[in-house]
This record gives structure tokens, C-alpha cells and sequence, in this order.
């Protein structure tokens, strides 16, 4: 069961820190919508939910063992910090290499499996082929049923891209640069087809797939959870007008699973980019995930949030109080007979209490104290709701008034990054 | 009116369950409900010994699922809470079940439902962290080891999930607060309980109950942990939030933290 060689270890662990450092910029670690079960009495599943089974010093979730297979590359992106110009060490794992320390990560329960990516050597289908040959291995030669995501390599072949597939529960293409002519200014050795087709290809197979097991229930998985891709945030003077329009398409036209916002971490000196140590954008990282959540979950539209008028979205308050306070002409509504979907609207209301009210009201009409213990964040919604009370909020308020108010009576994780912009409204 | 009694059980859930049933049963007016090892007698109260009987807590468990399975479910998880009084409030929980129309679990607005419910998702949210957080290391005679220490008596929730994910390597993880354990032997799961000598957490001397390979696995494990870390994001207030210091010790990534 053990692989490496004693003298071995010292040189894996070289490589490990040069290829996970290159692969952490990429922040999907998803290990979810995949039910992959331990068939044989082989060793792994997936689980349907996910495990985040550790987390790192910045919050974000260790699921899979996320490294590249190599960082040496022909490409020269600048935004990426394994460019070809960029001077970094490089290293490259065997296949056999990637393969034992999966096992042995998983076997230890550190892991819930493989998230493999490259920089890209001699061409996009010689690198897609070793991607591929790791999954193959790990699948067929160790019954290895835990949950491998591997990268869509830019240029790759259709053949390639469906044998993937076979192997592997999520596929990605990051497309970093949200609009044509950001990707020609910071990658110029790439086209946009390069990121389209095989994203194309794997979406057909998946629906191809999904409409055959329909019939012939023992249909083998393919790409079981789904494709994403990932925008890069800050990097090329992107409004979020133009960032989540081409979310909305990525998801509509491709069918994505998720899409990725990645506040820019400037990793190499270009006049092109913003400069080394400047702050990385990550309140309005935050907003953007708002604002994809409120968009897949809470049935708003793009246009609702983001248009002409606001191309970006605020940054003292969350999108969906912006949206509300905008719109305050669809409140106060009575909890206790809305339907789902405007309840989804009132601020401070999630879909978790939106699901309790629902169920609860067939009980008894519900007061605010009802409304507090099922967990409804008051400070927020009381001005946007009545319910089984002759306390509600009675004047007439405009919405700077009720914004102010409520930035008074609450604390944001974020609120010193804009304590200036906060003061006009004290 | 009945005299007040409180009833003891020895423990169990089967026992607790059994309890429910001959409140039930015997129309009794139940003070209170309290394991054996921590019952006191009430002033006004009389106290009876509920002898677990595996037909009649299963005519409870029954009886609930038939009312809902999430109901069910909810009634396991916070009992394995082993929060204070959580027997009484499970009581009359049971009790509300039982009385109303179906459908009464998903009541919120009644305050028994809601208490229930959040602590069935405190002790579900636990399991998860569990899965999550064990670390096996692998000991010479081949077998993957990991002591725990969680917030409740997870251990019968976990075993399925470990069972059917690692079903071709023998594992154990122990409880070292609850000194029990769940012990894989390649077909089936069983209790154990043992005498251990030393908690194998993050010690910096190496235990010569694991392999050599054991410690250069931690070490790869290690080094991957910090070569991931993107110093310019760094958000020690968020990290801390989804992995409580009180887990720290028993995760190999922590060495040198703790």
C-alpha cells in the first residue's frame, strides 16, 4: 500500500509545494453533486454534498488535493503566474506520482479526491492526454471512487474532452477574462473558441447521456457533477454589469454547475494588470456571489440587479436590499400570506426562513418573536414586512433613511473597507 | 390527578425510548426523565426504574416514523446530543407528535418543535465536521486509526458514512471523551472499547505504533496545507469560524499551531 520510495519523499514534497502553490489561484474546491457509490468494495464514494475537510488560512474550503500536473507552459497569460515569461521554478509530477498521493491523502481521509489542472506543455491534447491517463488510472487500476475534477484543457479535441468525461464528475474551463476583448489584451495566445469548444462538447455528452439513462438505466456516468468555469475579478476593468451578463450566459448556454468569481491576486509585474500589493478585491468578490446566489436561488433576473442605470452593484449594502431599496413601491408584504417567491424578496429573509414561514404560518399566524427564533434577520427586514402584530414600521420612509438606519444598527465583516462612505449617511 | 414520577433509565436511547413508552403506557405524569448515573430524586416526585425493553422502544420508534421520518430522525439526533434535559423537551415532543395532526414537526412556531429541530441540526451539523475532520494515521499491524473528540455522541451516526468510503482498509476511530470506538475489520462494524495508553493527537515525538511512511504522509500533508494559503487574503476570524480551535490538536495540517 505503500508507494514512494524512502529517499522519494524528499523530492514529492518539492514538488507538491511548487504544484499546489501554482494550482491554489483557482478557487473552485467543490466536491458536490456527485453520488458516485464504492462499487467492488473499491475505496472512496462521492458524497452528494460535499466534505470540506479542511479549510485554509483564508477561509476557503481544502476538499480536493488541488494541484497542477506540471507548471511549465507554452503560454504566456497575464494574469497567470505560471506564465511562460514568468520566472518561477518549475516541476512536473509522474502520472504514477499523482496517482499514490490521492490514494494515500484519500485513504487518510484528508481528501474527498482529486482536482488536477496543468500548465500547458508541447500542446493542449498532449497535456489533456496525461489529465485523462491520471482519472483512467486512478479509476480503473485502483477502483478509486472518490470525486476527481479535472481541467479542460484550452484547444483540447473533442476525443479527448468525451473520454474525460468517463473518468472524471466535474469538468472546468476557466474562461478568467469575462469579455472578447480583455482576452485578447491579457491572453493573446488564446482565442475565445479555444475555452468554448470543448466546454460545448462536454455539455452535448452530458446531455446526451442524462437522455440515455433515461431509457437504459445502466448507462455509465459521465461528468456526473457537471462543468464550471471561473471569472477573474478586478484583473481588466470589468464592470459587474459585465461580469455577471456573462455568468448568465456561461450558465445558460453551457449549462454550468457553478461559475467562479476570483478577486484578482496580482502575481506578476505588467503595466497591463494591476500592480504587486495592491488590495484584493474581495468585498466585491462577495457581492458578486450575492448576487449569483440571489439569481439561481431567489428568482431574480439579471436585469433586476444590474443594467444600464446601475452597472455595478453597491458596496455598503447587499444586492438584494439595493434591489429593494429601489424598488419600494413591491412592501411592506404580510409573511403570513405572500407566496414563496415574494417572500424571497423581503431583505434579511433567506431561503432557509422562507421555507420555515412557509411551513409554520399553516400553524398559526406568526409574530416577530415567531419570526426571530426561526432566524429572520430583523434589523433588515422589519422595514420591508408586517406580520401577526400592531407593531410595524409605520413611517414613511424613503430609502436613504432606511438604509442609513439600518447600516446604523448592524455591523458588516466588511464595513471598515468603506468607513468613508458610510459617514454620508450618519 | 396522578402523583408526579420521574423515571430513570439506564442510558440507552432504547432505554430512553422505553421510558416514552410506559409514560404512555401507564398514563403516568412524568416529572422528569434522567439517566441513572445523574439522577436526583425530586421533592414531590416519586422515582421508578424503566428496565429497557427492545419491543417497546421499538414500538415508539414506530410510532413516530409513522408519523414522519424526519420526525424520527429529528428525535435520534438530539437525543444523541446529550444536552441537559433534552429527555423532558423530547417528551413532550413526542408527545405533541402524537396529539396533533401530521405534520406538526415542521410546526416553528412552537417553541418545543423549534428547540428540537435546531439541536437534531446542531448534532447533524457535527457528524459532518466529523466526516470531515478525522484523520486517520496508519499504525504497523495495517490499520487506519483516528481518535476524536466531538461536541456530541456522534459516533453511531458516522459509522455508515466511514463503512461504506473506506471498505477495502480496517479502521478504528476512538472517542476519547466517551472512551468507546467503531472498528472495521473489512466486513463489519462493531463497538469497541480499549485501554489506551496515549491519545495519538498532534504530538511532535513520533509514536512507534505507526509507520515510518505514516509520518512522511503528515509531512506531505502538511506542507500542502501551507503551500495553498494565499498570504494576501488572509481571514484568521473566518478560518477559525469553520474549524474551532477545540479540533485543532486532532488535525495533522494544525502541528504546529497547537
Amino acid at each position: 500500500m505503500e508507494y514512494f520510495q524512502a529517499m522519494n519523499f524528499d523530492r514529492i514534497r518539492e514538488k507538491l509545494n511548487i504544484l499546489a502553490d501554482a494550482a491554489k489561484y483557482d478557487v473552485s474546491c467543490a466536491s458536490s453533486g456527485s453520488d458516485r457509490v464504492n462499487k467492488g468494495k473499491g475505496v472512496g464514494n462521492a458524497s452528494k454534498m460535499g466534505i470540506c475537510h479542511s479549510y485554509t488560512a483564508d477561509g476557503r474550503c481544502v476538499s480536493l488535493l488541488k494541484i497542477l500536473l506540471t507548471n511549465h507552459c507554452i503560454f504566456d497569460c497575464a494574469y497567470c503566474v505560471t506564465r511562460k515569461s514568468n520566472d518561477v521554478p518549475r516541476a512536473a509530477f509522474k502520472v504514477q506520482e499523482v496517482v499514490d498521493l490521492t490514494i494515500n491523502f484519500y485513504r487518510r481521509n484528508y481528501i474527498e479526491g482529486l482536482f488536477l489542472s496543468s500548465g500547458i506543455f508541447k500542446s493542449p491534447d498532449h497535456t489533456m492526454e496525461r489529465l485523462v491517463a491520471v482519472a483512467k488510472k486512478l479509476r480503473e487500476e485502483e477502483n478509486f471512487n472518490g470525486y476527481i475534477h479535472l481541467k479542460s484543457i484550452p484547444g483540447a479535441s473533442d476525443e479527448l474532452m468525451y473520454e474525460a468525461g468517463l473518468y472524471a464528475d466535474r469538468l472546468s474551463v476557466n474562461i478568467e477574462v469575462p469579455t472578447i476583448s480583455g482576452l485578447k489584451l491579457l491572453a493573446p495566445d488564446k482565442k475565445h473558441e479555444d475555452f468554448t469548444k470543448p466546454m460545448e462538447k462536454v455539455k452535448n455528452e452530458i446531455v446526451r447521456y442524462t437522455s440515455e439513462r433515461k431509457i437504459i438505466k445502466s448507462t455509465p456516468k459521465y461528468a456526473p457533477a457537471g462543468q464550471s468555469t471561473q471569472i477573474i475579478v478586478g484583473a481588466s476593468g470589468e464592470s459587474d454589469k459585465d461580469i455577471m451578463y456573462s455568468a448568465t450566459h456561461y450558465y445558460k448556454t453551457f449549462n454550468m454547475k457553478r461559475v467562479y468569481y476570483s478577486g484578482y491576486v496580482p502575481v506578476t509585474h505588467d503595466s497591463r494588470l494591476p500592480a504587486i500589493g495592491s488590495q484584493v478585491p474581495m468585498l466585491r468578490e462577495n457581492r458578486l456571489y450575492q448576487t449569483d446566489w440571489l439569481l439561481r436561488f431567489y428568482g431574480f433576473s439579471i436585469g433586476e440587479i444590474l443594467n444600464n442605470q446601475h452597472p455595478n452593484l453597491d458596496m455598503d449594502v447587499d444586492p438584494k436590499l439595493s434591489w429593494a431599496l429601489r424598488n419600494l413601491h413591491h412592501f411592506p408584504v404580510d409573511v403570513n400570506t405572500a407566496d414563496k417567491r415574494l417572500l424571497a424578496r423581503i431583505p434579511g429573509i433567506g431561503m432557509r426562513s422562507v421555507d420555515k414561514i412557509i411551513k409554520a404560518r399553516k400553524f398559526r399566524k406568526l409574530n416577530w418573536d415567531h419570526l426571530k427564533k426561526i432566524g429572520v434577520a430583523l434589523n433588515r427586514a422589519q422595514y420591508f414586512m408586517v406580520c401577526d402584530s400592531r407593531h410595524w414600521e409605520r413611517r414613511d420612509l424613503d430609502a436613504d433613511k432606511i438604509k442609513g438606519m439600518i447600516l446604523q444598527h448592524s455591523s458588516g465583516k466588511f464595513r471598515n473597507q468603506y468607513s468613508t462612505q458610510l459617514s454620508l449617511f450618519n | 390527578m396522578n402523583a408526579s414520577t420521574t423515571l430513570v433509565y439506564d442510558g440507552s436511547f432504547n432505554g430512553f425510548l422505553t421510558a416514552v413508552f410506559v409514560a404512555f403506557d401507564e398514563k403516568i405524569n412524568v416529572a422528569d426523565i434522567q439517566k441513572n448515573d445523574q439522577s436526583q430524586s425530586g421533592l414531590f416526585s416519586e422515582t421508578e426504574t424503566v428496565f429497557t425493553h427492545v419491543e417497546k422502544a421499538k414500538r415508539v420508534w414506530n410510532g413516530v416514523r409513522n408519523k414522519s421520518h424526519n420526525a424520527i430522525s429529528n428525535v435520534y439526533f438530539a437525543f444523541l446530543s446529550e444536552a441537559e434535559g433534552v429527555e423532558m423537551m423530547l417528551y413532550t415532543y413526542i408527545q405533541k407528535l402524537m396529539r396533533t395532526k401530521n405534520g406538526k414537526y415542521l410546526d416553528y412556531s412552537d417553541s418545543t418543535v423549534l428547540y428540537i429541530d435546531q439541536l437534531a441540526k446542531k448534532v447533524g451539523r457535527e457528524k459532518h465536521r466529523m466526516e470531515a475532520f478525522v484523520r486517520f494515521q496508519l499504525t504497523k499491524d495495517e490499520i487506519y486509526f483516528a481518535n476524536i473528540e466531538p461536541d456530541f455522541d456522534v459516533l453511531p451516526l458516522i459509522s455508515k458514512h466511514f463503512r461504506d468510503r473506506y471498505a477495502d482498509q480496517k479502521w478504528l476511530i476512538y472517542d476519547v471523551k466517551r472512551k468507546y470506538g467503531i472498528y472495521y475489520d473489512l466486513n463489519h462494524v462493531e463497538m469497541v472499547s480499549l485501554n489506551l495508553k496515549d491519545i495519538h493527537h498532534n504530538k511532535t515525538i513520533k509514536s512507534d505504533a505507526f509507520t515510518t511512511e505514516e509520518y512522511e504522509y503528515q509531512t506531505l500533508w502538511n506542507n500542502y496545507f501551507k503551500s495553498i494559503n494565499i498570504a494576501s487574503r488572509i481571514n484568521p476570524k473566518l478560518h477559525t469560524q469553520h474549524v474551532p480551535k477545540r479540533y485543532w490538536k486532532y488535525l495533522s495540517e494544525k502541528k504546529e499551531a497547537v
